[in-house]
């Protein structure tokens, strides 16, 4: 009953804290993610002196299914968190990742989560400098769920914030809408629904922002990865939070057809569905253009288009000129149709 | 975001809105009869482009609004049994009955799984067989076919553990319901899908006994519009006709083989309807031949109270919830905004009734999309 004749499955064993617990970390984790700040494997890592704000974030994973094309949990746990960071302007340093495994899960399902752990965290460049792992009975969880925290150091003079919005802003979506939700619902195998052209957009958007805000300085007010409760929600709660009213024309939003196909096939409004490579970003109007252009030149904002503008008027309404000429007012998903997207 | 194809042509879609302003010359009140009308009249932006002198009012086309509170604590009392698998459209978990939803019962432990189609619902019965599966049949001449089928399905697999729970419904004697009593209406935009089954002939009588126009619409923008402007064009002249104004789907008769499936399978029968009581000859439920994949005739379904672990034996008084106005808004009676609940106490993330739960629900439309261009 050594560890590696037991390594098929993970065991209530392998949370305990013991060695069976150790030789887990070691084999999936620090092999895959070394570097020098995780190496001593001690109760916290020390990161060096930063000179700035820090920015710290946290979020979990729980998507179902845990593969699914275009990505898999571990890809979002890194590229999710590196944009929460991203979306305050804050150059992401480290993650921390804690995670939570189904007695009973499949090593092999586990190592290729760990894979691709650590290569977005290597294209992204952050590393992972701290962990944990529990493992609970059958039943208790659904195979993995996945905490990643990350801290961050904003620039001096960089603010970014819904408060600085002002009337005549240009709104900015950097990616077509809605990839990745139509994706993994796509995915679910009681969908019954094969959707071979669908791919999620999963994406470390920090490089593209910290051109964009490098190359334009103050100009950029605000940043918003829209992801659960897709565009709808996150339009709102930067006019919410501004204090402000947006106008978006339905016709400039980028969206894939088979994106749009899916959506209506299974009655879903693409607006909700969730995004995990794209960003939203309101600019100066001046810049807009040259944004725009910009967000072109990298390969995760190659659909980037304007797709509103802010106005003075009913703070917190987001009104949408309708592709076919109509006019319609965008509200915040309400309700979570759509669980366990990411 | 492209228009892909010619119905969606912000052109077309623009000359029949002026078409439309210029045939409306009197205050005319429309119903959609259709939950997909309710919400595409909404989302693709159209109600601001209607005319002001034309009100666009909700019918009771929408399957989970018109299901009773009654309806719904049957479906708690069958997903209450412990051997009870209860499958079931999303929509419905979230639809309060007398004493809580479907969703409060899984909380509780019941095992109430969301399917989107009744085929899926037989899957799981074959890949289950310790459980019996109870799958909620909910849905006009449409979605009957497919529950049929799955029944036809289920008993030449000889499945002994898959049974329906049908509150399957028919279009025509709800019309009646609607037309029957005093009404304030000068015609009907006719649901789609329902004659793509059911063909035109089956809203016929709208003109012939009603005296009433109607148009039979797709779904599509430039669909919508034009149906509304051939509705306008008959009421401005006062004719009495049923139009199919959606050729590229709809046959004079429907779709024959799918309303012979139907009749195999279900035979009429009284049903309860939230907002109208009990109309005669309007639900389905399975012929007596398939009487052993019929949910009412293979368990218990006596109304229970949810306690704290599960439904417990009590004598529910079944009611809808105070003050919801959900029932007057299925017969167009009133405006979603005209019921005090709305927005207030029920809001699509706490529902107090069917029509704010409801995907195609017009409370769910006017909360999600209303309030501007209005």
């Amino acid at each position: 009953m050594g560890i590696d004749e037991d390594m098929e499955r993970v065991t209530l064993d392998h949370g305990s804290g013991g060695l069976a617990a150790r030789e887990l970390v070691r084999r999936l984790f620090v092999a895959r993610l070394d570097n020098p700040l995780l190496a001593p494997l001690e109760d916290s890592a020390v990161l060096p002196p930063i000179g700035g704000r820090l920015a710290f974030t946290t979020d979990s994973y729980v998507v179902d299914p845990l593969f699914f094309p275009g990505g898999d949990i571990g890809l979002l746990a890194v590229n999710g968190t590196v944009n929460d960071l991203a979306m305050r302007g804050a150059r992401p340093l480290a993650l921390s990742l804690g995670m939570i495994l189904e007695e009973g899960l499949e090593m092999e399902i586990l190592a290729r989560v760990a894979d691709s752990i650590a290569a977005a965290a290597e294209r992204a460049g952050v590393p992972v400098v701290t962990g944990d792992t529990k493992v609970v009975p059958r039943g208790a969880a659904d195979k993995m769920f996945i905490n990643t925290s990350g801290v961050g150091v904003i620039a001096d003079g960089v603010e970014i914030s819904p408060r600085r919005l002002q009337g005549g802003d240009a709104v900015i979506l950097s990616a077509s809408m809605g990839d990745h939700g139509i994706t993994v619902l796509a995915a679910r195998a009681e969908l019954g629904f094969s959707g071979t052209e669908l791919k999620s957009d999963t994406a470390a958007l920090h490089r593209m922002t910290a051109a964009v805000i490098a190359r334009f300085p103050g100009a950029v007010h605000a940043l918003r990865d829209p992801t659960r409760g897709g565009v709808a929600t996150a339009l709102c709660e930067l006019a919410a939070a501004g204090g402000l009213e947006l106008e978006i024309d339905e016709i400039a939003i980028p969206l894939r057809p088979p994106v749009r196909a899916a959506g209506e096939l299974l009655g879903i409004d693409p607006f909700f569905l969730a995004n995990e490579g794209s960003c939203i970003m309101v600019v100066e109007a001046a810049d807009a253009a040259d944004v725009v252009a910009e967000l072109r030149r990298h390969p995760e904002g190659g659909q980037a288009a304007v797709i509103g503008r802010v106005k003075s008027g009913e703070p917190g309404r987001v009104v949408l000129h309708t592709a076919v000429g109509g006019r319609r007012r965008l509200r915040p998903l309400t309700g979570d149709p759509l669980p366990r997207i990411c | 975001m492209k228009p892909a194809d010619v119905y969606r042509d912000p052109e077309r879609v623009r000359r029949l809105a002026a078409r439309l302003a210029a045939t409306v010359h009197r205050p005319l009140r429309f119903m959609e009869v259709c939950g997909t009308h309710t919400v595409n009249l909404f989302r693709f932006g159209l109600r601001a482009m209607l005319p002001p002198e034309l009100e666009v009012v909700s019918g009771p086309g929408c399957p989970v609004c018109v299901t009773a509170a009654v309806d719904i604590d049957t479906c708690l009392a069958a997903a209450a049994h412990p051997e009870v698998e209860f499958a079931t459209f999303g929509d419905l978990v979230r639809v309060p009955g007398s004493c809580g939803t479907l969703a409060d019962l899984r909380a509780r432990g019941a095992r109430v799984t969301v399917v989107h189609s009744p085929a899926a619902a037989v899957a799981l019965a074959r890949a289950e067989p310790g459980r019996l599966v109870v799958f909620a049949g909910i849905g006009f001449e449409t979605t009957a076919p497919l529950t049929a089928a799955a029944i036809v399905q289920a008993a030449a697999l000889a499945l002994d553990n898959f049974c329906v729970l049908s509150f399957h419904k028919r279009m025509p004697p709800i019309i009646d319901r609607v037309l029957g009593a005093g009404h304030r209406l000068d015609g009907l935009l006719c649901p789609g899908h329902v004659a793509a089954i059911a063909g035109r002939r089956a809203f016929a009588p709208l003109a012939e006994v009603y005296g009433l126009p109607g148009v039979i619409g797709g779904f599509e923008p430039a669909d919508i519009m034009l149906a509304l402007v051939r509705l306008a064009e008959l009421a401005g002249r006062g004719a009495a006709a049923v139009e199919n104004g959606y050729p590229r789907a709809v046959a004079e008769n429907g779709n024959p083989a799918a309303q012979a499936l139907t009749d195999r399978v279900f035979i009429p029968a009284d049903a309860p309807w939230r907002g109208f009581g009990t109309v005669p000859g309007s639900g389905l439920v399975p012929r007596e031949e398939f009487a052993r994949f019929d949910a009412r005739r293979r368990l218990d379904l006596t109304p229970r109270k949810m306690g704290s672990t599960g439904m417990e034996p009590a004598a529910a008084a079944v009611s809808e919830p105070a003050g919801c106005r959900c029932g007057d808004v299925v017969a167009g009676r009133c405006r979603p905004p005209d019921c005090g609940h709305f927005g207030r106490r029920c809001t699509s993330t706490a529902p107090v009734g069917p029509c704010m739960v409801s995907a195609e629900g017009s409370c769910a439309a006017w909360f999600r999309y209303g309030n501007d261009g209005e």
